[in-house]
């Protein structure tokens, strides 16, 4: 994303925050859920980019919620400040140390081992009674800044999710434009020139591994924080599955992509549930057939200018 | 002139082959040497050990007074031993550019000197930024008319000049080519050797290649190293080597006009 982008993605950003105050609250609901999910999606799309998918992305996000949920559950803290960046923290942190192991595996090692340590993570929460077993637990609203909202406190969520997106965005875009971000494709096309250039794939991959990690902690935080209860339901299989729906929905050729794509993907899950309360993965079935079969890289093909088309 | 690469009693094996065979040589520093054999005597083996692909079972290799035998690829590329590939290893859905800018960025983070420190504002060695870098690359090894092209898509002869191109990138002290020229049209071949050795004697770069083609080893070689079922038979001037009995009969398998 150039400037001008940028610029423009700022307007919207500042637009959704006005937008915010005269949307009904399912609206404000809605968008601030779906930036949670695209700021995991985000995170994954780095992974994609280096060649990696993993099955488990719904560990970090987990935790990050979790975290979040702890703290204000345990110790009382409510200060939406330090709730989020400390979920972001605790996820960032936990794949330092899993990230040294998983940095060693490739394809469908890497994604199942992934997938391994997020059921781990479940069924730890699902028997530890202290944790809420699998109801999990519910959240008040938090203060922000010392501040307690009361009504506006999901008007403030969804500011601080716009706020947060729009860093994160940011921050991934100048990355991918640092030597170390710009090694995410040439990962993927061939490791060994990246090793005999004289660079430690295994880093590379460890690094973007816990900046993925961490935006999932950071989503999971938020979301916990917007929904007001967590479960161990987001640390399961099928939750990491949902992001993995969202990347392939995508692309991965766009920062901003993630943010649209979980935009559509929770407007298309709310409609297949009120329409189809008995069918409704299907529709997201049929849903994922069509992406596949006539936008293979995604929705943001919809957007890319034709003359950008490689030689 | 001194010698800054060094092999003493390098053994490999495989199982019950042997690949290596106490290779024990010493380059001399901007010197030119060829390396012949023919398949499986050991040629690609002895590249690969240099490089740290292949771990040697006994000996040891020194660069530059260093021993480098335990030494990861990359590390050895640091210290300045870089190679290209008898497959060309590319960046095959990237642009020319894109994989010498990917290769350069490297080169900035190796300089950094730790993870939180700044890159550097021009490349090491270049003395230059890495756009500019990434230009003259692209001259010098005739390069300008595929910037924009997706590697995948170039002809071999070209994919062989990108590979070299990235090898370098990081300014080596050593460059190791693996058949450079295979693959390439027999009419490109000299066009494409000529060009290399232009910038690598310019750069007064050290170089060991492999190649089959005994044309282009007397023509561009100071030195042959003769491979024959992983010992070296034949270490002299290319003419001396080519007209050597031993290389004659298992290397060459003709007398060299």
């Amino acid at each position: 994303m150039n400037n001008r982008s940028m610029i423009i993605f700022s307007v919207i950003l500042i637009a959704l925050i006005t937008l915010g105050g005269f949307l009904p609250d399912w609206a404000t609901f809605h968008i601030t859920r779906s930036l949670g999910l695209g700021l995991v999606v985000l995170g994954l799309m780095l992974m994609l980019r280096a060649g990696l998918v993993s099955f488990g992305q719904a560990l970090y996000y987990c935790l990050g919620a979790y975290t979040a949920g702890a703290l204000m559950h345990f110790y009382h803290i409510k200060e939406a400040l330090l709730l989020i960046p400390a979920g972001m923290l605790t996820s960032a942190l936990l794949a330092a140390v899993l990230g040294a192991l998983l940095a060693n595996y490739r394809g469908i090692f890497f994604g199942l081992l992934s997938l391994a340590f997020s059921m781990i993570l479940y069924g730890v929460i699902v028997k530890s009674s202290s944790l809420g077993s699998t109801d999990g637990f519910t959240l008040t609203s938090p203060t922000f800044f010392g501040m307690a909202l009361g009504e506006s406190s999901r008007y403030a969520v969804y500011i601080t999710a716009c706020v947060l997106t729009l860093i994160s965005i940011w921050g991934l875009e100048r990355y991918l434009r640092t030597p170390l971000g710009r090694l995410a494709p040439a990962i993927r096309d061939n490791e060994i020139r990246v090793e005999y250039l004289g660079q430690s794939v295994r880093n590379a991959v460890h690094i973007k591994y816990i900046i993925s990690a961490a935006l999932a902690g950071l989503g999971g935080a938020l979301t916990a924080l917007t929904v007001g209860h967590i479960d161990p339901e987001m640390a399961y299989w099928t939750t990491s599955g949902e992001f993995v729906f969202i990347l392939i929905l995508s692309g991965s050729q766009s920062v901003i992509a993630p943010f649209l794509g979980a935009l559509l993907f929770e407007s298309l899950r709310t409609y297949a549930y009120q329409e189809f309360p008995y069918v409704w993965q299907m529709v997201l079935g049929i849903a994922m057939l069509l992406v596949i079969s006539f936008l293979p890289d995604g929705i943001w093909s919809l957007f890319k200018s034709r003359k950008a088309k490689p030689t | 002139m001194s010698a800054i690469l060094e092999a003493r009693g390098l053994m490999k094996t495989f199982g019950a082959v042997t690949a290596a065979n106490d290779i024990s040589t010493s380059i001399n520093e901007h010197s030119i040497t060829g390396l012949i054999g023919t398949n499986g005597a050991g040629k690609t083996t002895f590249v690969n050990m240099v490089t740290g692909y292949l771990k040697p079972s006994a000996g040891s290799i020194h660069f530059a007074g260093r021993d480098i035998t335990p030494l990861a690829p990359r590390q050895i590329t640091r210290l300045g031993i870089a190679r290209s590939f008898q497959i060309p290893q590319l960046y095959d859905t990237l642009t020319v550019r894109e994989n010498l800018i990917v290769a350069l960025g490297i080169v900035l983070r190796n300089a950094k000197s730790s993870f939180f420190s700044k890159l550097p504002a021009q490349v090491p060695g270049h003395n230059e930024p890495l756009d500019t870098v990434a230009d003259n690359l692209m001259t010098q090894f005739n390069l300008n008319g595929y910037a924009d092209r997706i590697a995948r898509v170039l002809p071999q002869g070209v994919r062989k000049q990108l590979d070299i191109a990235m090898a370098m990138a990081g300014k080596p002290q050593v460059l190791l080519l693996d058949e450079p020229t295979s693959g390439v049209a027999a009419e490109e071949k000299f066009g494409i050797m000529d060009m290399i050795m232009n910038v690598v004697r310019a750069e007064k770069v050290t170089v060991l290649f492999v190649e089959h083609d005994m044309d282009i080893v007397s023509r561009y070689s100071d030195r042959v190293l003769a491979f024959y079922d992983g010992r070296i038979i034949a270490d002299q001037a290319p003419q001396d080597a080519l007209n050597n009995p031993e290389v004659q009969r298992y290397v060459t398998g003709k007398r060299h006009a």
